[in-house]
């Protein structure tokens, strides 16, 4: 094993699935040292949750191999699935069961030894805010508790890597705000792979995001680089006395003009342009009214629509 | 770790409702029965003295306790099974197994193990009542031991049948339909192929489908025959099940 910054948790290669004739995930790989949060991002349908489950050893690939701190998962399942942490879609909570009960049958599936099993269930249950309901019953909890108790039977065995899909789907914004902590918090010390369809989200807990779009990677690097990718290449111009659409095309650097509403117009740059100072020259000389000069939020749609665009050309 | 999910699923069958009802019916079902056996026995007690070699009151009374219990094992066992892996299917919980460092065999035989414990418990509690004959007479416990035994491993047939229809499906109706019908149909075609092969003279291929026929084994157990070959029939029927259904856990990981 190499220092414990560069050693490498989840490696896969070539990772495919087929639901009979339907591919669902085409060749995705992906490597993860210790320490790092990776967001998989795609919109529904994109092979995040069948690419996990393949992770987890919960479907067996097509094609393709995968190992967990070096261990290959097919040929020691046990012993890879030891050091992993799931949480999938839909919470797998035994209702009938109060949070402390539930916790503690985690820990016994997942072979915490019997001397440290009661710290362990202790731990995990403060790490998620679990303390003042351990006594409750699951099914008496409100969804926001329920996502943690998910969360927190994922790594009650204090796991080299967690897998959570869309974990924070259906909460509500301070509870959102919550797991994302305690999501980052759980990156300090092991390797953290999260799906979700917010784009946001990605960008305030991930080291690194890997965009999945019919079951194939399209995008695969830091944050930073995602930023750069989306960014300052489209603005929003609010305009009150607005000129015809050809107008504001004609500035040079402009590629693309389209209209958003009264007096709004989207403005799409070309590569490598910034035509922002000629647009705010233009508009006063001109009369135009600005009032608003925003860089346009993109949507992962954007995103999904220009990378896919950018594989086309290619 | 075997251990560690056949208590789940014993914690889970007592926080529902139908493990008590199943509990209480058949407890009052039985001491009916109980009663009025030993209000024959009085009754016919002078003329069995008469006889030259009678039966006992544990051939007369405790006998039939257990070939009722069978035949409510054949009602209860598909709906106390049905939960364990359909509903859980249902439910999306079993992932928390399939994801655990667990082995598909130690699931499957966690979850017989607990549905055998629950079922070995109302065995038990049936049992009290003709032990409870000692307050005024002998048992024969010879017998007693055989029939218990015999009821336990019809128990776990039914269970590891039921466990198979169980992982057939994702809705726990369907399972305990289809554990009714896969019972009820091995009886009738266990038995009827013993009979007819016997019959003609067939020995062995008669012998080889009375495997499929447990309730025909523990016919054996309920005269107090202990006899090996009875038991071989039912531990390879059980094993078959459980093997069967380890199998489709593990089609389930390969088919998604």
């Amino acid at each position: 094993m190499g220092s414990p910054a560069t050693e490498i948790t989840v490696s896969a290669q070539g990772l495919s699935r087929k639901f009979g004739a339907h591919t669902a995930v085409a060749g995705v790989s992906l490597a993860l040292k210790r320490g790092e949060i990776l967001g998989f991002l795609g919109p529904n349908g994109a092979g995040k949750t069948t690419t996990m489950q393949m992770l987890t050893g919960n479907l067996a690939p097509s094609l393709g191999a995968i190992s967990i701190c070096g261990i290959d998962l097919f040929e020691a399942p046990t012993a890879a699935k030891a050091r992993i942490g799931y949480l999938p879609e839909t919470p797998p909570l035994y209702r009938e069961l109060t949070v402390r009960e539930y916790i503690d049958l985690a820990a016994r599936l997942h072979r915490v030894p019997k001397t440290t099993r009661d710290a362990a269930v202790t731990a995990a249950l403060a790490d998620c805010g679990l303390t003042d309901v351990a006594k409750r019953l699951i099914g008496a909890l409100s969804k926001g508790y329920q996502q943690r108790v998910g969360i927190a039977q994922a790594i009650v065995h204090r796991p080299d890597v967690v897998i959570l899909d869309e974990p924070t789907v259906g909460l509500d914004p301070n509870q959102i705000r919550e797991i994302r902590n305690l999501i980052r918090n759980l990156g300090r010390d092991c390797s953290v792979i999260l799906s979700t369809h917010i784009l946001p989200e990605v960008e305030s807990v991930c080291d690194r995001v890997q965009i999945l779009h019919h079951g194939a990677t399209v995008f695969d690097d830091s944050i930073a680089a995602l930023k750069q990718f989306q960014g300052g290449r489209t603005i929003v111009l609010g305009l009150k006395h607005p000129p015809r659409a050809e107008e504001v095309a004609a500035v040079a650097g402009v590629a693309r003009v389209e209209p958003a509403g009264e007096g709004v117009y989207r403005v799409t740059f070309a590569d490598d342009a910034d035509p922002t100072e000629e647009l705010v020259r233009r508009a006063v000389a001109q009369a135009w009214g600005l009032y608003q000069l925003t860089p346009a939020q993109a949507s992962l749609e954007d995103v999904f629509s220009s990378l896919t665009r950018k594989e086309e050309q290619v | 770790m075997i251990f560690t999910i056949a208590r789940k699923e014993l914690k889970a069958l007592f926080a529902s409702p139908l493990a008590w009802v199943v509990l209480t019916f058949v407890q009052v079902m039985l001491a009916f029965g109980f009663l009025k056996r030993i209000d024959d026995f009085m009754a016919f007690q002078p003329r069995l003295v008469q006889m030259p070699n009678p039966p006992g009151i544990t051939e007369l009374v405790a006998a039939p306790i257990y070939a009722t219990l069978a035949i409510i094992f054949l009602f209860a066992i598909p709906l106390l099974a049905m939960r364990l892996i359909a509903e859980e299917r249902r439910n999306q919980t079993l992932v928390l197994l399939m994801s655990a460092p667990i082995s598909m065999t130690e699931i499957a035989l966690g979850k017989f193990v607990g549905l055998l414990a629950f079922l070995s418990i109302l065995v038990g509690l049936a049992t009290l009542m003709p032990l409870s004959l000692l307050l005024g007479g002998r048992l024969d416990f010879g017998l007693l031991a055989s029939l218990v035994m015999g009821v336990v491993l019809l128990a776990a047939c039914f269970s590891a049948i039921a466990l198979y229809a169980s992982s057939l499906t994702a809705q726990p109706f369907v399972a305990s339909m289809i554990a009714f019908g896969l019972l009820l149909g091995m009886l009738l075609a266990g038995e009827t192929a013993a009979d007819g092969l016997r019959g003609r003279g067939w020995a062995v291929p008669a012998e080889l489908a009375q495997v499929l026929s447990p309730l025909k084994n523990f016919e054996s157990f309920a005269k107090g025959m202990l006899d090996s070959y009875n038991v071989v029939c039912m531990l390879l029927l059980i094993a078959v099940f459980l093997i069967l259904t380890i199998r489709r856990l593990d089609a389930a990981r390969l088919r998604g």
